[in-house]
């Protein structure tokens, strides 16, 4: 028995703080004290609140450390360890009520949080498996095998109206049902966990936090549809996910939870972990199962869906690591546990990745149907510097955006497509009023651009096309009919792409179009970037009332563009300025603007 | 995606063969584990030479094209090796204006190879780059992590010279 457990983050945002250094010098530390059989300290995944990393929580106290330093260890284990006294310094104020402490459930950031994918993320050692045993783990899959006949299992997944959590939305039960009633000699399963999105970290941290949960997840799965093989697709950006998933297939087997007949059922069931190489497109779900068939990563044509012709084209089934995340709690609780929570036709929760301008960036995970000012003002903490809130981007370069507007819109599958958006897998990008909407527009095309696989025409060429027509906006050179021009286009390859990447692709321009068309129109005819970030339409100018004459400024140009004598205002040649903004971050006396 | 084809002459060692044998041994039954090959191979060679390519095709038995074609559509795969020093060139605006490219033609002149390639002795690789953030230092190039700036042409042949040891 251990009389305290000091829990460190391990996630990946946390260990490229320095997470690793902190547990081995804590358990250092107490080795050195002696502590070592009274405290035990546990690597966990991902806590969620990423702004604040390093993350430790001592139990069981419950104290929430944040920003931890490999220094601050020695403090921690005398202060805290051996003489019982919280190291208040180092709390995350929110959780500090006068002089105690304020469960974590209580903070904003966690009071309107529902953790069902994300249950065990932050609370258990992701690399054993008896701590995933000890959270009801694989009891779901017990009772599958043992009480419940394969369709009985997809009715459960039909009932709790569980949806694709990659993006598209399609419900779970109903895909499995159709692989079901495939006959093959042989079956797939395939979880993708290629998380593309830039933005969106999810998945790694359900594979990281929890790797277990997708395993037995997978295997459940394979009872319901007659699959006795299953493929995880994970990106190779993500080795520590890989790791631990590698870890927790190993750990299944030698507990007989993997492998040949499981639980004695006589049903068998086997895992295969295969990494990408760095392609957007795979996240498709045929390109993906082309990709693991060892070829160039290009979707195919559907029909025939994978449910027919999937994986090594046979019967597959593919879902993405969210949606597997929930399967073991559907099963073990019902249907009806699943769908009370969230809207009518969107069920359950989802998790999202708040990142951009908000003060807490990190992951939450939140009842479908919570509005989109819950997230980013109570649980996100509002906008950093008092700047105005603008829009969202959800659903990265496949998605759209959500303007201030519409921040009392409830997200789910059906609110988010009605205003042309896309919940996708759950990126959310925050933007301030600082942010061009027609520069991001650009930045994701960019991405798409660079990310086409060039199979099919309107993808690869029409993609292209739209980025021309957005630079020569920015550039400040487009005329009322481009924008017509882009409209067009982007519906064309929306209508005419072959896959997933190209028929979302213009999303966010459409999207931008939809509710900033006044700053297309900015750039377009006054030749103007209301936000200031479009370099090409900006000119920087000196206020010669505020101006001391230094000659800062002009000593830093790189281009020699500022002119003047000492002492007298000086003045920007804006043929010649190349609106790098040196000067402006030079100027102590804030005489110079960018309009 | 357009990727550079080294022009240097393969130097594999007998251990890194014998080491991605044992790997297409291990795979040669699975036609779908070539991807998973070629990880391998890359991670033993630092990139996927042609010779490595064509290793890889008939171990697992399966046509050079193919090989090839996997290896062009992902961005992890790296047809030219990395050197020991990296120079890296800042194309960037600010950078631009004042002269890095004529930075950049010194340094392919200085080592005789282009950006993208690798000298044939492994010890520098050239790359063009966008901004770094360093442009009241213009124009910047990096070597490795080492930032050098305002810099002229007649500057390369010393900086590199420092490497050339």
């Amino acid at each position: 028995m251990y009389r305290s457990h000091v829990l460190v983050c391990g996630g990946t945002g946390c260990t490229s703080s320095h997470s690793a250094e902190i547990i081995e010098a804590l358990e250092n530390e107490l080795k050195n004290r002696g502590l070592e059989n009274e405290v035990k300290v546990i690597k966990t995944g991902c806590f969620g609140l990423c702004a604040l990393g390093p993350i430790m929580i001592v139990y069981p106290e419950g104290c929430f450390y944040s920003e931890v330093k490999v220094d601050d260890v020695p403090e921690i284990v005398e202060e805290h360890l051996l003489k019982g006294r919280m190291v208040k310094r180092l709390l995350y104020d929110e959780t500090v009520r006068k002089d105690e402490i304020k469960p974590l459930s209580e903070t904003n950031f966690y009071k309107k949080q529902h953790r069902v994918a994300l249950r065990n993320c932050g609370v258990i050692d992701p690399e054993n498996i008896e701590e995933y045993i000890a959270m009801d783990g694989y009891q779901a899959l017990a009772k599958c095998l043992t009480e419940l006949k394969p369709e009985d299992v997809i009715q459960i997944v039909k009932d709790s109206g569980l949806r694709g959590r990659g993006g598209g939305g399609f419900p779970t039960g109903l895909k499995w049902s159709f692989t079901a009633k495939n006959s093959a000699d042989q079956k797939y399963v395939v979880c993708n966990a290629d998380e593309g999105d830039p933005g969106a970290f999810m998945d790694r941290s359900v594979l990281e936090g929890d790797p277990h949960c997708i395993v037995e997840a997978m295997t459940i799965c394979g009872y319901a549809t007659g699959a006795t093989e299953g493929y995880v697709y994970v990106r190779a950006e993500y080795p520590i996910a890989v790791h631990r998933l590698e870890i927790a297939i190993q750990q299944a087997k030698e507990n007989g939870l993997l492998g040949k007949n499981i639980f004695n059922s006589g049903f068998d069931f086997d895992l295969h972990v295969r990494l990408g190489a760095g392609a957007f497109v795979c996240g498709e779900e045929t390109a993906l199962m082309t990709s693991i068939e060892g070829n160039r990563g290009e979707p195919r044509p559907r029909p025939p869906y994978p449910a027919v012709k999937g994986l090594f084209a046979k019967p597959t089934t593919e879902n993405n690591v969210e949606t597997f995340a929930n399967i073991p709690q559907i099963v073990l609780h019902g249907a009806e546990f699943f769908n009370s929570m969230g809207t009518e036709k969107s069920s359950g929760t989802k998790v999202f990745a708040l990142g951009g301008k908000i003060n807490n960036t990190g992951l939450v995970e939140v009842p479908m149907g919570t509005t989109l000012r819950e997230i980013i003002e109570d649980i996100g903490g509002g906008i950093p510097n008092g700047k105005k809130f603008k829009a969202a981007q959800t659903g990265g370069p496949s998605g759209g955006c959500i303007p201030a507007s519409l921040i009392d819109t409830p997200i789910d599958y059906d609110n988010l497509t009605a205003i042309g958006c896309m919940m996708g897998s759950g990126g959310l990008i925050v933007m301030d009023e600082d942010n061009c909407m027609v520069d991001i527009a650009k930045f994701f095309l960019d991405f798409t651009v660079d990310e086409s696989c060039g199979k099919c025409t309107p993808c690869r060429i029409g993609t292209k096309r739209m980025r021309e027509l957005l630079e020569k906006i920015t550039d400040g050179k487009a005329t009322m009919d481009d924008l017509d021009e882009l409209e067009k286009l982007a519906y064309y390859i929306k209508d005419n792409s072959l896959c997933g990447l190209g028929q979302t692709a213009p999303n966010p321009v459409l999207a931008t179009l939809r509710f900033f068309k006044d700053e297309y129109i900015a750039h377009v005819v006054d030749k103007k970037c209301p936000a200031g970030v479009c370099k090409n339409l900006l000119k920087y100018t000196i206020d010669a009332d505020k101006c001391k004459g230094c000659t800062a400024c002009a000593r830093k140009c790189p281009v020699g563009a500022i002119s003047g004598t000492v002492k007298e205002p000086h003045t920007i040649d804006s043929n010649k300025c190349i609106k790098c903004g040196v000067c402006m971050d030079t100027c102590r006396f804030g005489a110079i603007s960018k309009k | 995606m357009l990727k550079k084809i080294s022009k240097i002459p393969f130097k594999g060692t007998p251990e890194q063969e014998a080491q991605l044998r044992a790997v297409i041994d291990e795979c040669k039954d699975d036609k779908s584990l070539l991807m998973h090959v070629m990880q391998e191979a890359q991670a033993i060679y630092g990139y996927l030479p042609f010779e490595v390519q064509t290793m890889i095709a008939d171990g697992m038995d399966v046509p050079l094209e193919k090989v090839y074609g996997v290896s062009t559509f992902y961005a992890q795969f790296a047809l030219s090796p990395k050197g020991k020093y990296n120079v890296s060139v800042c194309l960037g605006t600010a950078c631009y204006v004042k002269g890095s490219q004529s930075v950049l033609d010194k340094i392919c002149e200085v080592l005789g190879i282009e950006a993208g390639e690798c000298t044939e002795d492994g010890v520098f690789s050239i790359e063009a780059c966008r901004c770094i953030g360093a442009c009241g230092l213009a124009p910047v190039m990096t070597v490795n992590d080492e930032v050098y700036g305002k810099l002229t042409a007649d500057d390369v042949p010393g900086i590199l010279a420092k490497y050339q040891a």
